[in-house]
């Protein structure tokens, strides 16, 4: 989902000899008995973005807010730069952020917002304004420089409030929710002007979302955080097409999980036997299981196949009835209940304009290719 | 066909549509019912009693019943007005006015000052404390209403008399040998202010405080702010509308004061409001007496056209 990104090329995480910027050893964030942040690990390089993706409650917004310094961990480090950043409180950290509610100062204009970190610094008064005149020009914010917050509109407030967090060049810029307040359309621009932004700059960026589209469009990685933990990390390609648990599965994309029971391990390849999905399932692939062990197999809807006829080119296919047809423009989705009563979500590209061989009631084959399911604990 | 006739907006006022009507007639409808009641309330209670001693300011003083001559008369077809002006020269003639006017401006604006250095911190920690302690805490200063405001000026004397509870503490721990002199100074005039105007300035500040958005807070360190920097920078101003808010609830009263000034302090706390009383009651002078009244009203105009122009721009903000 991140093409033409020329700096999802560089892999700086899979070089084992390369020291992250960002050091998150074993945080735990307990909140009286409520553990928050749950023995966290994770190493981010210089000039990532990197989304920590989670539903409400899982932990991120708390993990980004010991980044920033206004929450301390129960225990564990946080290294940024080789420098620890225990005890150092946040007006004294190299790190930024752009807080959710923009925060922005509503007794100062959008200049004086944007000059306030550099004031502090302690700066001459040229070269603050020369700072702040870049940076409004750089989000296209000149022509408000005196304007107050309440003047301006959602998608100006958000841009105000990345120039005011990116002025002081932080070695590390927070993004709480960076485009949450923001609609649809606005977003979508938003988000392309984000990574310009970010790359112009090589800012290390790492954003809290709780949005899976804006973490697989934004970032050169994402941590999926649920109950206080990151339950797998990896470019929105791994996740999405390499999800390491039925939850990562389950919640990023939509998603066909068939439970099931191996019944033949081979070395390259086991057969998983379901009951839900009413046939078996061949994995082209061995795994670290034994017979049977219950598993899973997920499989996503663009990936799964329908047709009238027998699908002869493929091993795992069953039948089923046209429950539901929803017309999306590119594509169409379809809900086929199988012959075991298992609904499956089936989603098709309309690659002609008159694509209505298939109707409601119609009975169907669905099946997938052998590389197409992930198999996944149960 | 037969529809009812359309009788518009006073077939729903109270009263059926007859009374409506009638108030209708007279250009109040729903809306305007609402606000007629203040002003109708502002008419009588201020605006009537206000023309009452401007009139009687512009009098002159007599040994009669009511103490001042007739501003107008009516004789034999002949109205005649005499408006007596030499009572407001008589005021700038006589230091002693000029002199109360601004011992009551200066201690007033002293007690304010001092009730905004006790009461910011205080509303600042009630609004950041927990939730469920807020309104215990607000309780606590509103407590002292619950008994009488003249009682509780009367009870500072016991603790500042010269046997009273502060001196005989001092001198049983032997830090002083012979009592204080606390009663009766303009010290003790501070502290009753300052005592009994203290929860007006607390609950504008308290109100205003507890609206401030952490995130402001947080937005200033992250930028690089000390906390004493971000108090000046962010929370200070953004408290501005309640600081003059609370000041104003002070200092208002405060000038005009009598109680206090009169059971606390000495005799040369000369107060606006004392020299007032004296006038009225000892002196029954009460076209002077109204006429001090009267100046006073305009000295206060001007903190209380402030007070408006702050609240307006809070609201513009918001």
């Amino acid at each position: 989902m991140s093409e033409g990104r020329p700096t999802t090329d560089v892999k700086p995480w899979a070089d084992p000899n390369a020291t992250p910027f960002l050091q998150i050893k074993n945080v735990t964030k307990k909140f009286g008995a409520f553990t928050a942040v749950d023995n966290v690990s994770l190493d981010i390089y210089k000039g990532e973005i990197f989304c920590l993706l989670g539903g409400s409650g899982c932990g991120k917004s708390t993990l980004l807010r010991m980044l920033s310094g206004f929450e301390t961990p129960t225990s564990g480090q946080i290294i940024v730069d080789g420098q620890d950043q225990a005890g150092i409180p946040p007006y004294a950290r190299p790190t930024n952020m752009m807080f959710q509610s923009y925060a922005l100062f509503p007794h100062m204009t959008v200049e004086k917002n944007i000059a306030y970190g550099l004031k502090r610094d302690g700066l001459p008064k040229n070269e603050i304004a020369t700072r702040v005149t870049d940076m409004l020009s750089l989000v296209q914010m000149d022509q408000f420089a005196a304007r107050k917050p309440h003047q301006l509109s959602g998608g100006q407030r958000q841009r105000v409030a990345l120039a005011r967090s990116l002025v002081k060049k932080p070695k590390l810029l927070m993004l709480d929710e960076p485009l949450g307040a923001l609609d649809k359309k606005l977003r979508e621009e938003t988000q392309f002007e984000l990574i310009k932004i970010q790359e112009s700059l090589g800012v290390t960026f790492v954003v809290v979302t709780h949005d899976q589209e804006e973490a697989m469009t934004l970032s050169s990685r994402i941590g999926v955080m649920t109950a206080g933990q990151i339950v797998q990390t990896g470019t929105p390609h791994e996740i999405y097409e390499y999800p390491q648990s039925r939850f990562v599965a389950d919640f990023i994309g939509s998603v066909n999980i068939f439970d099931g029971r191996v019944i033949e391990d081979g070395k390259d390849h086991v057969v998983i036997s379901s009951k839900e999905l009413g046939a078996d399932i061949f994995v082209p692939h061995g795994i670290s299981g034994v017979e049977g062990q219950k598993l899973a197999v997920a499989v996503r809807p663009e990936k799964v196949r329908i047709s009238k006829s027998n699908l002869s080119d493929l091993r795992n296919k069953v039948t089923g009835t046209i429950d539901e047809i929803a017309y999306m423009g590119n594509s169409s989705v379809f809900q086929v209940r199988l012959d075991s009563g298992k609904r499956v979500r089936v989603t098709q590209s309309n690659l002609t304009r008159d694509n209505d061989d298939l109707t409601w009631d119609d009975r169907v084959f669905v099946g997938w290719a052998d590389d197409a399911g992930v198999v996944v604990a149960s | 066909m037969s529809a009812a006739p359309d009788t518009g907006p006073s077939s729903r006022l109270p009263g059926g549509p007859m009374i409506g009507r009638v108030l209708e007639r007279l250009g109040l409808g729903g809306r305007g019912l609402v606000i007629a009641i203040p002003t109708l309330w502002l008419l009588l209670f201020f605006l009537i009693p206000f023309l009452v001693v401007a009139k009687i300011s512009l009098s002159e003083a007599a040994i009669a019943r009511p103490p001042y001559l007739p501003v107008w008369e009516w004789v034999d077809g002949v109205l005649s007005v005499n408006l007596n002006f030499g009572n407001y020269l008589f005021l700038l003639e006589d230091p002693l006015y000029l002199s109360a006017y601004i011992e009551s401006i200066k201690i007033a604006g002293i007690s304010t000052f001092i009730a905004l250095l006790i009461g910011y911190p205080m509303a600042y920690l009630i609004a950041r404390s927990p939730e469920n302690q807020r309104n215990l805490l607000l309780m606590l200063v509103v407590l002292p209403f619950w008994t009488s405001f003249l009682l509780r000026v009367y009870a500072w004397i016991g603790f500042l008399k010269a046997n009273g509870i502060i001196n005989n503490f001092l001198m049983w721990t032997g830090i002083i040998d012979e009592p204080l002199i606390m009663l009766q100074t303009d010290f003790a005039v501070y502290i009753g202010i300052v005592y009994s105007y203290l929860p007006f300035m607390i609950l504008p500040l308290y109100a205003n405080l507890v609206k401030l958005d952490q995130s402001y807070l947080e937005a200033s360190a992250d930028l690089g702010a000390r906390p004493a920097t971000t108090f000046l920078t962010v929370t200070l101003p953004l408290s501005a509308s309640g600081i003059i808010a609370g000041c104003m609830l002070v200092f208002i009263p405060a000038v005009g004061e009598f109680v206090i000034p009169a059971l606390l302090g000495g005799p040369d706390t000369l107060m606006i409001g004392r020299v007032l009383w004296d006038e009225f009651f000892s002196n029954r002078d009460w076209p002077i007496a109204s006429a001090v009244a009267i100046v006073m009203l305009f000295v206060l105009v001007i903190p209380i056209m402030l007070l408006r122009k702050a609240q307006s721009a809070d609201e513009g903000a918001s």
